[in-house]
């Protein structure tokens, strides 16, 4: 029960009059509201979207030249900055926060077309791994209600799998991307970091963050990606993209892809495992060559990342310090008063954790046994990557080593909870592409393969992942 | 090892100076904003950037990276082909992201040294390092209120502070090295350097010790905007010390603010109160890396520094104390050394002296400006050249130099109008000279005698028969000539 065509198809409609701006507007907003239950959406944007709707519609009418995107509506994690609705980054310390200015995704998208009708939940500050971090409320499984859609891009893996919008932006500092993609059953794309613009996006961790597309098939994220990416005068950390269209389809020749050992070792639950090695299969027969290799420091990627991040986390949630934007104690006496009240108040425990972490690893005197030694330690994993590569063309596993749990089920533990980013954390430290795909179920939930390239090889590894779905 | 003449009541002081210069840009350091807030009504000139919204990215200005080179040079370095930003954390209403973008452990400038003229002599002082980084915004505190205010107009202007070895031991020479590091910056064309505004802003760390192998325990007198008060918080700062020990008390090492009207200073912060500034690399600054190429284009487009000037004008002929005042005035020291190129020592030095003399006193009383000498300046020249011809007195010329300047015309002109012009007609001059020997017989035979003190009476009396145009030189050859001497 698809509720909505491909992408280009989508925009076709809309482009060839067969179908309105509007119309698709007011039928995601229907959708949205239907929907509520599984509370992936935090906000929708109902006067700006039909107001574009309209503006929109009346180009089509007048014969004007269209976008790529036109009438397509989707859905944004609420850590990007729009126009027309708030932006809270799902924490109380933005609550009522209106941008002034809007990200340079969604200004690219908007600029094809496309139509952003709301913003979706998110573990506060995409600090966590479930939405159950977020200080709003927790998203719910499209799959099992019970269970989480997995995080940070919780809410919009859900939007996407309930068929809200055609797709949804996510962003992605240590898997927040291709995890809830995973445990929801769709796409999710992980860019080179740098490919996309991180301006206009609530940072967390700046040399991690990258931003990426949720759809439902790979050819629909190498659209939105190929949109969406390139230099930004705003971003200094953003690359030259590849000259070709990340649409284009070339079937991979023979393609050597190595197994990360690593990531199949006895951790990961039997019947994801099943999946995987059925996926490898697959993979094997349509002419693939596969081979097992090892990257001997990832065990220490989670580590590392643990202490980058937060030390990056700890820095940029400075700004929110109650004096000029989002939540300011009124109680308070003195600038002192006003910085803790409004911190210790608008902040929730995770992020406070994560603060507490940074602050502590970035202290005169720990500075060196911690951050210095963990850039060491991600160092050596580049170079771990970088000999990988030169064996194999891309890399396989598992994108969680087990399916979406029972909400509640780690709550208890952050420990815990952090081992849900495994595997995904290294490609956000070494900065290559990987993409989640749906691979099958286990306990009747959806498990996702993670297939990862070489930094810039995006469109190689969208061609790999496309060949890959084929296959199924 | 510290000389003895620089000992104090028995104790050898010892000042290091950190200087903030802000640059030239035409926007911040970071943001694409207008960074000239002198005229701005507050918060006028901001950004998204500015304010530290979420999602704001800082993007390196290419400009403050050339400024940057350029001060190299000035400081007689190069810069770092490779240097690095970093966050520098603290909370503050004026810091809005919590922190300050600047350059920790890899400057773009490091060593270079300072030639500066103390007491008259030159004296060179070497600098430590020079980096860049985002200046914060401004708070005020008004009188009897409970709130502050803070103007962002100022929060991400790019300075670029420039720290010198701890190796200047009084206050003449820290003066020295402040009004040099003033000199540096308005010749290699980096900053404003407009002082009353900000433009440069001087800490001084100041420590005594009567050990001269040993520092003390120094203190910090932050934000002084001017040589005069670098100089008053330098001595004070040294006796203060000094009191303080021979009364048996320990020198605290803090923070100092100076209040230039009483000229005293008072505690700010202890080290106690020390932040833990937390460093580390921004992650959203790639690090800068310069090619040979554009460092050596910066190189290329260097002009002559004060230094290089004062070899020049001193050749020249121009006097040590003339030298300074026009290198202070950059319109004059440019001028004059145009001349050198184009027309010699003798031309320049002639100018050199009007320029540092009568001008700036005209231009300083409003009569014309500097933009008035440029635009007359082949006129000036050509008076130069008829005062060394001798075809006017130099008395005479600078009467003739308010009018040509003011009203831009020829020299030869006005010299003829107010009848300036010198005899030089020998012939004439021969028979002026016959008669004031035959009336001043007296002198003449003590001038033939070889008392050539009597000379200048006779000289004057010359003068005085032509109505002050006669040629003085060439009156004093042609009596020394009838006189036979």
């Amino acid at each position: 029960m698809a509720n909505w065509k491909t992408i280009a198809e989508e925009a076709a409609d809309v482009a060839s009059g067969t179908n309105s701006a509007i119309k698709n507007v007011e039928k995601a907003l229907k959708l949205i509201e239907d929907n509520s239950e599984y509370q992936a959406i935090i906000n929708v944007i109902k006067d700006r979207a039909l107001y574009r709707a309209k503006e929109i519609d009346a180009k089509v009418a007048k014969g004007e030249k269209v976008g790529r995107l036109v009438g397509v509506p989707f859905i944004a994690k609420d850590n990007f900055l729009t126009y027309g609705s708030e932006t809270t980054a799902a924490s109380n310390i933005l609550k009522g926060f209106e941008a002034p200015y809007q990200s340079t995704a969604i200004n690219k998208l908007e600029a094809e077309g496309a139509i952003c009708v709301a913003k979706a939940n998110l573990d506060a500050f995409a600090h966590g791994g479930s939405t159950e971090n977020s200080d709003f409320f927790v998203t719910k499984n499209p799959l099992d209600k019970t269970r989480v859609a997995g995080g940070s891009s919780g809410g919009s893996a859900a939007a996407v799998a309930l068929g809200l919008a055609p797709f949804a932006l996510g962003s992605d500092t240590g898997g927040s991307i291709r995890q809830p993609s995973s445990f929801c059953g769709v796409v999710g794309l992980k860019p080179t970091y740098g490919l996309v613009s991180r301006s206009g996006v609530v940072a967390m961790a700046s040399s991690t963050d990258v931003i990426g597309p949720i759809t439902t098939s790979v050819q629909d994220a190498a659209l939105v990606l190929d949109v969406m990416s390139g230099t930004d005068p705003l971003d200094s950390t953003t690359i030259v993209r590849n000259n070709q269209p990340y649409t284009v389809y070339k079937q991979p020749n023979t393609p050597k892809i190595g197994v990360i050992k690593e990531y199949m070792d006895e951790g990961v639950d039997p019947e994801v495992k099943k999946v995987i090695e059925e996926a490898i299969q697959r993979l094997k027969n349509a002419g693939a060559k596969i081979e097992y290799v090892s990257l001997p420091s990832l065990p220490l990627a989670l580590a590392v990342y643990y202490i980058v991040v937060p030390a990056e986390v700890s820095s940029n949630l400075s700004r929110y310090d109650g004096q000029r934007f989002g939540f300011s104690d009124g109680t308070a006496v003195n600038l002192d008063d006003s910085y803790e009240l409004s911190r210790s108040r608008g902040f929730g425990a995770e992020a406070k954790r994560r603060i507490m972490i940074g602050t502590h690893v970035l202290s005169s005197g720990y500075y060196d046994a911690y951050y210095k030694k963990a850039q060491t330690v991600r160092t050596k994993l580049c170079q771990e990557f970088t000999s990988v590569f030169e064996k194999v063309d891309y890399l396989l596993g598992p994108v969680v080593p087990e399916v979406a749990f029972k909400i509640g089920a780690n709550s208890e533990d952050p420990l815990k909870m952090y081992l849900v980013d495994i595997m995904t954390v290294a490609s956000n430290l070494v900065g290559v592409p990987a993409i989640s795909v749906p691979a099958g179920t286990a306990q009747g939930m959806p498990v996702g393969i993670q297939l990862i390239a070489p930094q810039q090889h995006d469109l190689d590894l969208l061609q790999l992942a496309k060949w890959y779905e084929e296959t199924r | 090892m510290i000389e003895d003449a620089y000992l104090v009541d028995g104790y050898y002081p010892t000042i290091g100076i950190e200087c903030h210069v802000q640059l030239k840009t035409k926007t911040k350091l970071f943001a694409g904003v207008d960074n000239d807030a002198r005229q701005a009504e507050p918060n006028t000139l901001i950004s998204h950037i500015c304010l530290g919204m979420p999602g704001a990215l800082p993007v390196l200005n290419k400009h403050a990276i050339e400024l940057a080179a350029k001060a190299a040079f000035a400081l007689s370095t190069q810069p770092q082909s490779s240097s690095k930003f970093d966050r520098k954390h603290y909370f503050y209403p004026d810091l809005p992201m919590g922190y300050q973008i600047t350059q920790y452990d890899e400057p773009i400038i490091l060593g270079g040294s300072v030639t500066a003229i103390v007491d008259g002599v030159e004296k060179s002082f070497d600098v430590t390092r020079a980096h860049l980084e985002a200046d914060a915004g401004k708070s005020t505190h008004p009188a009897n209120q409970d709130y502050s205010l803070v103007d962002l107009n100022r929060a991400g202007t790019p300075l670029l502070e420039i720290v010198s070895e701890p190796c200047i031991h009084n206050a003449s020479e820290a003066k020295a090295y402040a009004h040099e590091l003033y000199l540096l910056m308005k010749y290699a064309d980096v900053s404003d350097v407009n002082l009353f505004y900000g433009n440069m802003r001087f800490d001084v760390n100041v420590s005594v010790s009567k050990d001269p192998k040993i520092m003390g325990t120094r203190t910090e007198t932050k934000n002084l905007n001017s040589f005069r008060s670098v100089f008053d918080a330098v001595n004070s700062e040294i006796k203060r010390q000094i009191s303080l020990l021979e009364n048996g008390e320990q020198i605290i090492q803090e923070t100092r603010g100076w209040n230039d009207d009483s000229g005293t200073s008072f505690s700010q912060r202890s080290k106690e109160d020390a932040h833990d500034y937390r460093y580390f690399p921004d992650p959203d600054i790639p690090p800068i890396s310069l090619s040979d190429e554009f460092v050596e284009m910066i190189k290329q487009s260097m002009p002559t520094m004060p230094h290089q000037l004062r070899v020049r004008y001193t050749a020249a002929g121009i006097d040590s104390s003339m030298i300074e005042t026009l290198l202070d005035e950059v319109s004059a020291s440019q001028l004059v050394n145009e001349i050198i190129d184009a027309h010699g020592n003798k031309t320049a030095k002639t100018v050199a002296n009007w320029l540092g003399g009568p001008v700036i006193k005209a231009i300083a009383d409003n009569i014309y400006t500097w933009q008035d000498i440029y635009k007359t300046r082949v006129h000036i020249i050509k008076l130069a050249s008829m005062v060394d011809s001798g075809l006017l007195s130099s008395s005479g010329a600078k009467e003739v130099l308010q009018a040509i300047v003011k009203n831009n015309v020829d020299p030869q002109t006005i010299a003829e109008q107010k009848n300036l012009l010198q005899e030089s007609d020998s012939g004439a001059l021969e028979e002026i000279v016959a008669n004031v020997i035959k009336a001043n017989e007296k002198a003449a035979q003590d001038v033939a005698n070889g008392e050539m003190k009597a000379i200048g009476f006779l000289v004057g009396q010359v003068m005085k028969s032509s109505g002050g145009k006669a040629n003085p030189a060439m009156v004093q050859q042609i009596i020394k000539t009838q006189l036979g001497v």
